[in-house]
């Protein structure tokens, strides 16, 4: 156990928690018996990744799950049900696929980044560049081990008896217990490259009319948007879709090998960024570079890291928005809401908003988890520096807008929002909290995303 | 919890009428919802006032009783301000009396209440309420110290000690209290026109408590660690610090 300082991804508001790194379940089991009597509760950790509080506990403990990440079990589905892995909580991403991919098979989901963990994308319910067809992380999650506060352990499955508090867990921020392992589809692939389209879009309405139009015919789909560009260009976008490439579809000179991978990050971050690195300035003219580079309408075929984890080829690389940090803003709208994407864009490019990741995605339906995040409809995420001047008005006002419109901002990502806007973004909240408090009925489960949102 | 943009919800105030701690308070731009601890010796005062939120709306405020006259006191507000509040986001220390020079060097009993009320019934309450941050984790204390307790002057240097060890105290805090994820920012003021310097004819570098209100709050936005109000008295007071008794004898003062 070590006393830190902990942020998340986004490098902003920094508590102090009491960190076990357990490398067993016996231990997990003995942290959390220890962290019962704290008084200030416990949370588990994985990579870190969820960009604001929600894997802080200030004052209490927090489990560092990474050193649990064995697999237990493969069924490659030759013939029977679904390929499957069965795996600890602590695993990320980029071990399974490392281990995965070279045996034709993937992720049933990846978001931007491989760095995270099978815990925390159950926490967070992730969601990729898939979503439209595939729905979210937890919607391929068959069975899962759940560590209650009492030191039961649970086995939880989406369609039985268990599915309330799986459905809770999914998306539940770590406030339902620790997840231990859990059983995860496979997608068989024949080959580690994508065949990928890519087109621009001249403003944000031709964006999303190409995206509503033909986002079925991909597997993945997502569009980066120029959030600086305004007037008639306001919302220019470079699409990509695409899914995975066929050994036939392959190029002659990739057939070889077709399922080689090496994820290996070339670049790491400095050390020291200046403060405002990332100002207007700059990201105009690298949004102008992205745009002019990206090819009018073109099909190639792209690596994993290279169309799902660009980022991950430079380590460390939140540390670039410098000492404040940053916010990843994310809000979803339903499909019916294209003016408040609109709206939202427009507000952030007035305000000269330097973000050089924002990326808008179209949800397909929802599951049933009640603080599930994706629901039918538009996701617009942007990066933004903390230390930019009048950000805290302009967010609280974005909310307003996106409440208005029946939408919601991602948990996973938060760390601003206003407590009372809470319910009206996540009406099952109640129905949530039920489940919840049956499970953690002493409320040992806290986290500084909790005590902020007043979420338990 | 603090926020990922230096947002409060909760505040205790330790001189919960100062003007520059309400000031602040009007500075921060407080969400709605937000709930201030305003402590001190009024009570029906305290209850009166507003803290206003950005919604427009006010704050929920809490009155506690607190004198800092009696330093047994101190540990009690800061168990009541916990009770209230749960965890406290940030503290306002502010509490404190310029009392009279002439008459504290005629009467050792007033200098006594200058040095009991500004430095030890403050330190009483400060003391806990950084433990109390200690223990949570996260946090900010602000503490309102001045220039007179930089370098001591002729005209007011038992108000200046009281400060001066005020000031001690406070960084001495802050270092104790690094890596335990609460923070103390170091306020120092030059002259504020405010009802306890009404009688008093401007300083040279005078400022509003509106000035030191908006400063504090970008500083507590910022994490700074210390400011000066206006921010020129930085330099200035370093360099009287450096000046030669003999010359510091003969300024103004």
């Amino acid at each position: 156990m070590s006393s830190e300082l902990l942020t998340g991804w986004g490098m902003t508001a920094a508590s102090r928690a009491d960190v076990s790194r357990p490398a067993s379940r016996e231990q997990v089991l003995a942290a959390l018996d220890a962290a019962r009597c704290s008084g200030r509760g416990v949370i588990a950790r994985g990579l870190g990744r969820a960009y604001g509080d929600a894997a802080q506990n200030a004052g209490g403990t927090v489990i560092d799950l990474t050193s649990l990440d064995r697999v237990h079990h493969f069924d490659a589905g030759d013939g029977s049900p679904d390929p499957s892995i069965t795996v600890d909580a602590g695993i990320s991403l980029d071990a399974l696929m490392r281990m995965l991919v070279p045996l034709g098979f993937f992720v049933p989901v990846t978001p931007g980044t491989r760095y995270v963990t099978v815990g925390g994308a159950i926490a967070s319910d992730i969601h990729g560049k898939n979503h439209h067809v595939e729905g979210s992380f937890s919607q391929h999650v068959t069975e899962l081990a759940l560590l209650l506060p009492s030191g039961e352990v649970r086995v939880l499955r989406p369609d039985d008896d268990s599915g309330a508090a799986f459905w809770a867990t999914a998306g539940g921020m770590g406030l339902t217990g620790i997840v231990l392992s859990a059983t995860i589809r496979l997608l068989p692939i024949e080959s580690s490259y994508l065949r990928v389209d890519t087109e621009r879009a001249s403003d944000l309405g031709d964006c999303m009319s190409r995206m509503s139009s033909r986002d079925d015919e991909y597997r993945y789909s997502v569009a980066w948007i120029d959030s600086l560009a305004t007037g008639s260009s306001m919302g220019r976008a470079v699409l990509t879709r695409g899914d995975h490439a066929t050994v036939a579809e392959l190029p002659a000179k990739r057939r070889g090998s077709p399922l080689a991978y090496s994820p290996s990050p070339k670049l790491m971050a400095p050390p020291w960024v200046p403060e405002g690195l990332l100002r207007t300035s700059t990201v105009r003219m690298f949004n102008e570079v992205w745009f002019r580079k990206a090819p009018r309408q073109h099909t190639g075929y792209e690596s994993i890291p290279f169309f799902f984890h660009p980022l991950d080829g430079v380590l460390e690389w939140n540390r670039i928005y410098g000492r404040p940090g940053f916010i990843q803003y994310q809000f979803a709208v339903p499909l019916n809401a294209e003016e408040t994407v609109h709206e939202a864009l427009g507000r952030l490019s007035a305000a000269r908003c330097p973000s050089f990741l924002t990326v808008l995605k179209r949800f397909g339906p929802a599951n049933p988890g009640p603080l599930s995040f994706p629901q039918p409809g538009w996701t617009l995420t942007v990066d933004v520096p903390a230390a930019l001047p009048g950000l805290g008005p302009l967010l609280d006002g974005l909310d307003q807008v996106v409440v208005a419109a029946g939408g919601r901002i991602y948990l996973s990502k938060d760390s601003r929002l206003r407590p009372d806007l809470l319910g009206a973004m996540y009406p099952r909240l109640g129905e949530w909290q039920q489940v919840r408090a049956g499970l953690d009925p002493d409320g040992v489960l806290h986290s500084d995303l909790s005590r902020r949102l007043g979420l338990t | 919890m603090n926020d990922a943009l230096g947002g409060v919800q909760t505040v205790l105030v330790l001189g919960g009428t100062s003007e520059l701690a309400l000031a602040t308070l009007a500075a921060l731009d407080l969400r709605p919802g937000a709930q201030v601890a305003l402590a001190g010796r009024d009570e029906p005062a305290l209850a009166a006032i507003t803290v206003p939120t950005s919604g427009g709306g006010s704050a929920t405020v809490i009155p506690l009783h607190w004198d800092a006259a009696h330093a047994a006191s101190g540990p009690a507000v800061v168990a009541a301000a916990t009770e209230a509040l749960g965890d406290i986001d940030l503290v306002l220390v502010a509490a404190g009396i310029l009392g009279d020079q002439a008459r504290a060097e005629a009467d050792v009993n007033h200098a006594v209440d200058i040095l009991s009320i500004n430095l030890v019934g403050v330190a009483a309450a400060m003391l806990p309420a950084a433990e109390r941050l200690r223990v949570q984790g996260h946090g900010m204390i602000v503490v309102f110290s001045s220039v007179a307790g930089l370098r001591a002057r002729r005209a007011n240097y038992v108000y200046g000690a009281s400060k001066a060890g005020l000031d001690a105290l406070a960084e001495g805090v802050q270092s104790s209290l690094a890596g335990s994820g609460a923070r103390v920012l170091v306020v120092r003021p030059g002259f504020v026109r405010t009802k306890m310097t009404a009688h008093l004819a401007d300083a040279p570098f005078a400022t509003t408590p509106d000035v030191v209100g908006a400063a504090v709050a970008e500083a507590v936005r910022k994490g700074r660690e210390a400011i000066h109000v206006p921010r020129l008295l930085g330099p200035v007071f370093a360099g009287f610090r450096l000046l030669p008794r003999p010359i510091f004898r003969k300024l103004p003062g």
